[in-house]
């Protein structure tokens, strides 16, 4: 299996993740510069964290008309997968490759803290090995990650087991108090209906490597691995 | 193109741009004529305190500046640069942005950090940690929160944007700094050893470009005006404050660095202070070459720029990189791919004159030397006093302090202090974790710990100044500043290397300031001499005080020390929390009967005016040697040392990070508040597992230095002297939301 990881002008966190997919956990790791307009033959397309483009418009806004997305768009719409962590989430929702979108936390100030989220979907890979009843400790580092989506959109995710994270606390309960954004019912991720493209605002590589002595993220990329093989 | 710029200058001209007449005479003298105004708008940026260090040059040449582990000599490069094993080497500065700040918060401290970082990324280190140290005026005052909200969404927004992790810092609060605050910001990055790019310039013919951002009429003339009291028509100077964007510093990090693979580079400089001028003369005159430069090349924001704003637009994320002809195309190459600006506008010649042309026209020559530090920038020795204060805090009598009758209630105000309590306010505005190297996040620990990947170092990195014990004692209180600095390295398991300083003062033609900064740098020579710390570099930023009505205050005198560490071994790595219930807690250092200078005094007792409190430099050299040992043996688990607030504050903040409690019992030999929250130097709390403790007794029996039982780490109660202070969780509530429910009234 191979991982691609996109780098568009202004992401930061595309070494970090290819740290850990290559070095840490010993995938195939291509490099995918945003004017490409070719996947290289990878099977996971991940769209790090960063300020892609500077954010300028809106979050993700740009990203989109990429050279690249072009390309992920359509492995996506293929049944390809992809993964997008925090601006990546927000490329993701503004491609219309997930539903709902990323507004600016309720605080009106960034955050970047460890937090607890709590596996819930049983069908998407990236959450179908973990412990549901667990709160994983994973830091978060955004100015706009309040999850929002209409009320019939949220029952449809609901209903169809596209909720990947919840925010909560680190016994695994699920409490407004332990939302860190305003999200709509603590959501911290999310899949499409065919669960292949999976958005989260937490970061899970900044949780994989022992030396930082945290390694909760590492079994969210594990699931992946395990389900995907 | 005006005449106006190209017929000689007046004399009042020049004072107008802060030249004194001395200095316009040398000029005269240099040139063998009158300089014209963009001339002397030239020489006004370069000989500006920010750029010469002419008043302060004297002094710091008196600072070590060589050891085993320096790469580069002080000032020599745009950052130090010391050896960290493995074949890497680490760069690292710290620098000011305090008026610019004090005016525009937001965009003063996102510039900063934009500047600093360019310092490390044009020597060809890729920055991977930042830190910064921050000074406000009084926490309930409406300006203070102005400030503080604005700096501290500054330094995230252009921090979390460029993508380096802001891994640690301090944030002091004093009314001194009610009107100009202090904005510190340090970075450091790594590098392979003999990877430096060096800021220079040399070959005749040989093309210059300016790349990354265009240039326009924002920061003109920011040097001189960082170079001046901060008053009440300081807002009249907004135009020199500086507007950044992060974006294309990300984009021109990541260009450098590319470029600086290749063998096309002569030398870089990046443009901070004096923009172009600053980076073609400094260039220049290192290796006797000059340069012609074409100002009508530079791709500017606006239409009908004129010569001197362009030559002194502190416009941001730009760089001079002087190229061996023929390596054009690699460069621009390089430059086309990631989308930056990058043109030829100038060519270096023969014989170290700089010429300036417009549209053909020649508007402004000057030789380069003259124009830099070291070269021939104006020198000078001030005059300098003892003021009253200084013998009068030594009057200070502990006697006359009564001591607290319900000391609970003393100790809970004492965590809420603005100068104690948790800046969580602050830090979590900042992007801590990205580049998945901060080894701090999940056991943090008094200095910065920074993974080196790859290899089983670490980097330790602090930044550290208490300013009241400066302004009480300033050769005693920057001593103090060096050893804390070095102290927060040996408590997290590293070995002190180098340091580099941000030297905050006020007006140096005050004679009682220039006698704080005298004896700042006699104290910190002392302390670097000790602890075999050179000093690589820094900044110097004098005039900060507030002009009011005619009558000058200077703030606190703060001399910030920004200290490198080695951890030699990630398995020496140390933290501060406990680890373990029933764990023994240990003092190693003397108590003393001393509450001079601490927040204890000056914050809730209410005095102001006391001696720095107590330390002695040998004392403080062999507490370290015996920390780093206990360590080295592994019969220690924990350390944080005694820092504002004193001991309890201490013991409490190794607590609560693991929702443990504590039970110590004071010394009966000293007053009560003395042990728990004076702040005498040169003391650590640790902490002993069970089955090391008769190791540990047994190791520090035969110590040279003092030790003492404080009690054991419980489950959750607070208990001094027997008596229940309450839960840990609820103290720690107070703690962590202090500041918080200021900032939010």
């Amino acid at each position: 299996m191979k991982f691609g990881v996109v780098t568009f002008p202004g992401s930061n966190c595309d070494e970090d993740m290819v740290y850990v997919l290559g070095t840490l956990l010993n995938q195939k790791v291509e490099r995918l510069w945003h004017k490409d307009t070719d996947l290289k033959g990878v099977d996971v397309v991940v769209l790090p964290g960063g300020f892609s483009y500077g954010d300028y418009l809106r979050s993700g806004a740009i990203a989109r008309f990429s050279p690249i997305m072009e390309k992920v768009i359509e492995h996506c719409n293929k049944g390809g997968y992809a993964i997008g962590v925090c601006n990546g989430f927000q490329i993701l929702c503004e491609s219309g490759l997930l539903p709902g979108t990323l507004l600016h936390n309720n605080n009106q100030k960034f955050i970047c803290k460890n937090v607890y989220i709590k596996p819930e979907s049983k069908s998407a890979a990236i959450t179908a090995s973990l412990d549901k009843n667990k709160g994983y400790k994973i830091p978060i580092a955004h100015g706009e990650g309040r999850y929002f989506a209409s009320k019939e959109v949220l029952e449809e995710l609901n209903a169809n087991d596209q909720i990947l994270f919840r925010y909560c606390n680190e016994n695994g309960e699920i409490d407004p108090s332990y939302n860190p954004n305003g999200a709509e019912q603590n959501i911290a991720g999310v899949t499409n209906k065919t669960k292949n493209v999976f958005g989260m605002m937490p970061h899970p590589e900044r949780a994989s490597d022992e030396e930082l002595g945290n390694i909760d993220g590492k079994a969210m990329f594990e699931s992946i691995i395990a389900q995907l093989n | 193109m005006q005449k106006t710029d190209t017929q000689p200058a007046t004399l009042e001209q020049a004072k107008e741009l802060g030249l004194l007449e001395s200095e316009f005479e040398q000029i005269k003298e240099i040139l063998g004529r009158t300089p014209n105004f963009t001339e002397t708008c030239i020489y006004s940026a370069m000989w500006s305190e920010h750029c010469s260090y002419k008043n302060s040059i004297k002094y710091l040449k008196t600072l070590p500046r060589d050891g085993a582990h320096m790469l580069v000599k002080a000032g020599e490069e745009n950052a130090g640069l010391v050896d960290i094993g493995n074949g890497l080497a680490c760069a690292f500065k710290i620098e000011s942005h305090n008026h610019p700040s004090a005016l525009e918060p937001y965009q003063g401290a996102a510039t900063g950090v934009g500047g600093i970082n360019r310092d490390i990324f044009t020597m060809g280190a890729r920055p991977v940690a930042q830190l910064n140290s921050l000074r406000f005026g009084n926490i309930d005052s409406d300006r203070t929160k102005w400030l503080l909200k604005g700096v501290t969404k500054g330094i995230g927004d252009y921090g979390n944007a460029f993508g380096i992790p802001t891994v640690g810092g301090e944030v002091f609060f004093d009314e001194s700094f009610n009107t100009n605050p202090l904005v510190n910001a340090f970075s450091a990055g790594i590098m392979k050893v003999g990877g430096t790019i060096s800021a220079t310039s040399y070959g005749e013919g040989n093309p210059v470009f300016i790349v990354g951002s265009a240039t326009g009429k924002d920061g003109i003339l920011g040097a001189s005006f960082a170079s001046k009291d901060i008053t009440e028509d300081s807002v009249n100077d907004l135009p020199a404050v500086q507007v950044g964007d992060p974006f294309q510093e990300k984009l021109l990090l990541e260009a450098t660095l590319e470029l600086a693979k290749t063998d096309a580079i002569v030398g870089m400089q990046d443009m901070g202070a004096a923009g172009i001028t600053c980076s073609t003369s400094e260039m220049s005159g290192k290796e006797g070459f000059g340069m012609d430069v074409w100002l009508d090349k530079v791709p500017t924001r606006q239409d009908n720029m004129k010569p001197f704003e362009i030559l002194c637009s502190e416009s941001q994320e730009r760089m001079l990189v002087v190229v061996h002809k023929g390596k054009e195309q690699v460069v621009q190459d390089i430059f086309d791919k990631w989308d930056l600006n990058c043109v030829q506008i100038g060519v270096v010649t023969k014989g170290g004159i700089l010429n300036y042309y417009m549209y053909d026209e020649l508007v402004a020559s000057t030789p380069a030397e003259p124009l830099v530090l070291g070269g021939g920038a104006p020198v000078y020795d001030r005059e300098f006093k003892e003021p009253a204060y200084y013998q009068e805090y030594k009057k200070f009598d502990l006697n006359t302090v009564q001591e607290p009758t319900d000391y609970k209630e003393v100790a809970m105000q004492l965590i809420q202090l603005p100068n104690v309590a948790s800046k969580r306010f602050v830090y979590e505005q900042y992007d801590s974790m990205v580049g998945t190297v901060n080894m701090s996040t999940n056991n943090p620990s008094d200095a910065a710990l920074v993974n080196v990947k790859g290899t089983d170092t670490a980097l330790a990195m602090t930044v550290d100044c208490n300013s009241r014990y400066v302004h009480a004692d300033p050769v005693k209180g920057t001593e103090i500043a060096v050893s804390e600095a070095a102290r927060n390295i040996v408590c997290s398991g590293g070995i002190p290397s180098a340091i580099t300083n941000c030297l905050n003062f006020g007006n140096p033609y005050n004679p009682e300031s220039y006698w704080q900064f005298v004896g700042a740098i006699k104290g910190m020579g002392n302390a670097c001499r000790k602890f075999d710390t050179p000093v690589t570099g820094g900044n110097v930023s004098f005039y900060n005080q507030t002009s009011i009505d005619g009558v000058e205050t200077p703030v606190f005198p703060t001399p910030t020390i920004g200290m490198i560490g080695i951890v030699p071994s990630k398995d020496n790595v140390m933290s501060i929390p406990f680890k373990n219930n029933e764990d023994h807690i240990f003092l190693i250092g003397e108590s003393k009967n001393d509450i001079s200078s601490s927040e204890y005094l000056a914050n809730i007792v209410g005095v102001k005016g006391s001696p720095a409190p107590a330390f002695d430099l040998d004392e403080e050299y062999q507490l370290q040697e015996t920390i780093k040992e206990l360590i080295n043996n592994k019969l220690i688990n924990a350390a944080h040392d005694c820092a504002d607030g004193g001991l309890f504050t201490a013991v409490f903040e190794m607590a609560y990070p693991n929702a443990f409690g504590f039970e110590i019992t004071s010394d009966s030999e000293l007053r009560k508040d003395a042990f728990l929250f004076g702040e005498a130097q040169s003391r650590v709390v640790v902490g002993v597992s069970d089955d090391k403790l008769d190791a540990f007794v047994e190791f520090m029996a035969q110590s040279e230095t003092a030790f003492s039982q404080l009690g054991n780490v419980t489950k959750q109660d607070v208990v001094v002297d027997e008596e229940n202070w309450g839960n840990i969780n609820e103290i720690k509530a107070l703690y962590l939301t202090s500041i918080e429910n200021k900032m939010n009234k």
